[in-house]
């Protein structure tokens, strides 16, 4: 009796012991994926001669709104910010909904193409033309400098299709069946039926491809670069960032060699950036917790060998 | 008797030439709804592949493609003659290899941690924040990561407070720490995403099998050793195989964003290399090449890790 009491006071120590650094661990973690957004945010509050003096930690020392108001200023960010809106309502609704189309073709099991279809999408996952010829493409299609090129090149993802299609296999095959007797045509099954079910699935590949649209900024930099009024909320930042890395030693010097300028005596580089790091990062925020409860489910689905 | 089959036969085909014709006639509106993407797919992903041709030429801006010079394998000859790339290849392995290392062991280290917590309110706490990086774009993330390890940033302020180093150190002015950035930043960026599909796993993983564990006396750590870990065992290898595929690319955002002058020796990978040449200098046939390079052997060792794990017994891509 005694000793199973004893052992067992035992075990529950070293399990305590456990217990408790595992707690610590996942708490450093925290701090360490929190702190750098923090960090930023503080900065782009804090006045800008103040974060030069010394650096702010996880609050504004002297908090002010100025780096917004003069970022807001700027009609290039402004106007970046409503292309940046736009391919990504626009981007994100085209392609799920084609996506999610095609995906219900290739989940009929009677569909004489279905085989041929999946597999022409599947190989785009692992052979591509690479950077060269897609941009001699792009601009053989007329598709170079327009706004089109966010939207039509992302159209259809492989992995997105084949999420889409393995969750459509898994709807009741008698939905479909019914609904062909009462005469409704393949369109009218897709638009009334499968994709109202679909809904936790098209969440998910929404989330990942306007997430994906928000964040991008290499094809504004390919395509659009020449063209200022597409240019995007990231591509802005990236210049900023770019023009701060090519100046040595970044942050601290580049918000020093600006200080001539008049200007920089009221704002500086670094906390612009910081402004536009927090008003790039902002719509994620927002967005993600009401998508957090499907994008578990859809990964681990695609995960699952197709 | 062969009258009853003659009459079945007849009658089947009656029943079937029907049903041939309507399963036609429904897939029709199947047609119309997948062929345009057909069409699609073929230009965006396979006429690209035509471009492969300027890899073999001499290609001249604006001509058309099949007129040019024809070289051979020059352009890949000059390729593997040109110190740059030897290099900008190493950098990518090296890179990628650190990425692939630290991003295994710290996202399934993540996962068993979590999965050993038992108060649900702090698990989802810790969850939510850790994939949070995962949704920022590399611009915003790098943006972070200047911050933070600039000349006045929180690493210096914190190793020079520790005593650890006397004066602030430049991060990503000296060429010998940048690979190690890239992979630190990664980890951050990418850990509690990957860990998702580890906690999925282990989820399915059947309590009895710990409760049996307990009762001989098992600790956590045995528990974790042998109960968890081969009960993820499958899925490791699976993502491992389809992260081999994938070694080449892992490269470009990071490394293009995060690049000072100073340590641009250690920093350029493959996709950098191409960009630089085919667009900036409009070498395409050379930087064509480059990136054909690339494709092939991502392909080649896809394959071979597939290969290995099937002899090894283990789950498999295809």
């Amino acid at each position: 009796m005694t000793t199973t009491t004893l052992g067992r006071s035992k075990r529950s120590v070293a399990d305590l012991l456990f217990d408790i650094c595992n707690t610590l661990f996942l708490l450093a973690l925290l701090v360490l994926t929190l702190y750098p957004v923090m960090n930023t945010l503080a900065v782009s509050f804090n006045q800008a001669q103040d974060t030069v003096r010394d650096s702010t930690f996880l609050w504004p020392r002297e908090f002010t709104t100025l780096n917004y108001s003069t970022l807001f200023q700027d009609g290039l960010i402004y106007h970046a910010f409503f292309i940046s809106v736009a391919r990504t309502l626009l981007g994100t609704g085209s392609s799920v909904f084609c996506t999610a189309m095609l995906a219900y073709t290739l989940s009929r099991k009677e569909y004489m193409l279905r085989g041929p279809i999946s597999f022409i999408f599947i190989f785009t996952m692992y052979f591509s033309g690479g950077l060269i010829p897609t941009y001699m493409l792009i601009k053989n299609l007329q598709l170079y400098g327009t706004f089109w090129v966010y939207v039509i090149p992302g159209l259809i993802g492989a992995f997105n299709l084949i999420v889409m299609r393995s969750f459509m296999e898994g709807l009741p095959e008698s939905l479909v069946e019914s609904a062909q007797i009462d005469g409704a045509t393949h369109f009218s099954i897709f638009l009334r039926i499968i994709l109202p079910l679909s809904l936790p699935v098209i969440a998910t590949i929404a989330l990942f491809v306007a997430v994906g649209q928000w964040n991008s900024w290499f094809d504004t930099f390919l395509y659009n670069s020449s063209n200022i009024n597409l240019s995007t909320l990231q591509y802005e930042l990236m210049k900023k960032l770019q023009s701060a890395n090519m100046s040595v030693g970044g942050t601290a010097e580049s918000a020093f060699a600006s200080s001539k300028n008049i200007q920089a005596n009221i704002v500086t580089p670094a906390s612009i950036r910081a402004a536009i790091t927090v008003v790039a990062t902002v719509p994620i925020i927002i967005v993600y917790p009401f998508l957090q409860k499907y994008f578990v489910t859809g990964l681990t689905l695609g995960g699952v060998k197709e | 008797m062969s009258v009853t089959v003659e009459r079945v036969k007849e009658h089947t085909q009656i029943q079937k030439r029907p049903r041939k014709w309507s399963k036609l006639r429904s897939q029709k509106a199947l047609m119309i709804m997948s062929i345009p993407f057909l069409v699609y797919v073929i230009i965006f992903a396979y006429v690209p592949l035509y471009g492969w041709m300027m890899a073999f030429q001499n290609y001249k801006l604006g001509s058309v493609m099949v007129e040019n010079e024809w070289v051979g394998l020059a352009n890949f000859r000059e390729l593997f003659q040109d110190e740059n790339f030897i290099r900008v290849i190493r950098n990518t392995l090296a890179m990628s290899l650190i990425n692939l290392v630290f991003g295994f062991v710290s996202s399934i280290g993540l996962a068993l941690m979590l999965n050993e917590v038992r108060k649900v309110m702090f698990k989802r706490v810790v969850q939510t924040v850790s994939y949070l990086p995962h949704f920022l774009s590399w611009v915003v993330a790098a943006n972070l990561i200047m911050n933070v390890l600039s000349i006045d940033g929180a690493v210096n302020k914190l190793l020079v407070s520790l005593h650890i180093i006397k004066e602030p150190i430049m991060w990503l002015s000296e060429q010998h720490y940048f690979w190690w950035i890239i992979g630190a930043s990664n980890v951050w960026k990418e850990i509690g995403w990957s860990a998702i599909i580890y906690l999925a796993a282990m989820t399915t993983i059947d309590p009895s099998l710990y409760e049996a564990a307990s009762i001989d006396g098992a600790g956590r750590f045995r528990k974790i050793r042998h109960i968890t870990l081969p009960g993820i065992r499958g899925i490791i290898v699976i993502l491992l195989i389809m992260n081999i595929g994938h070694i080449l690319d892992a490269g470009f955002e990071q490394q293009y964003l995060l690049q000072t002058p100073m340590v641009v020796d250690f920093s350029e990978t493959i996709d950098i290399f191409v960009l630089k040449y085919g667009i900036n200098l409009s070498r395409f046939s050379f930087a064509t090449a480059a990136g054909i390079f690339k494709t092939v052997i991502s392909v080649v060792l896809l394959l071979a890790a597939n290969r290995m794990a099937k002899r090894m017994g283990q789950e498999r891509l295809f």
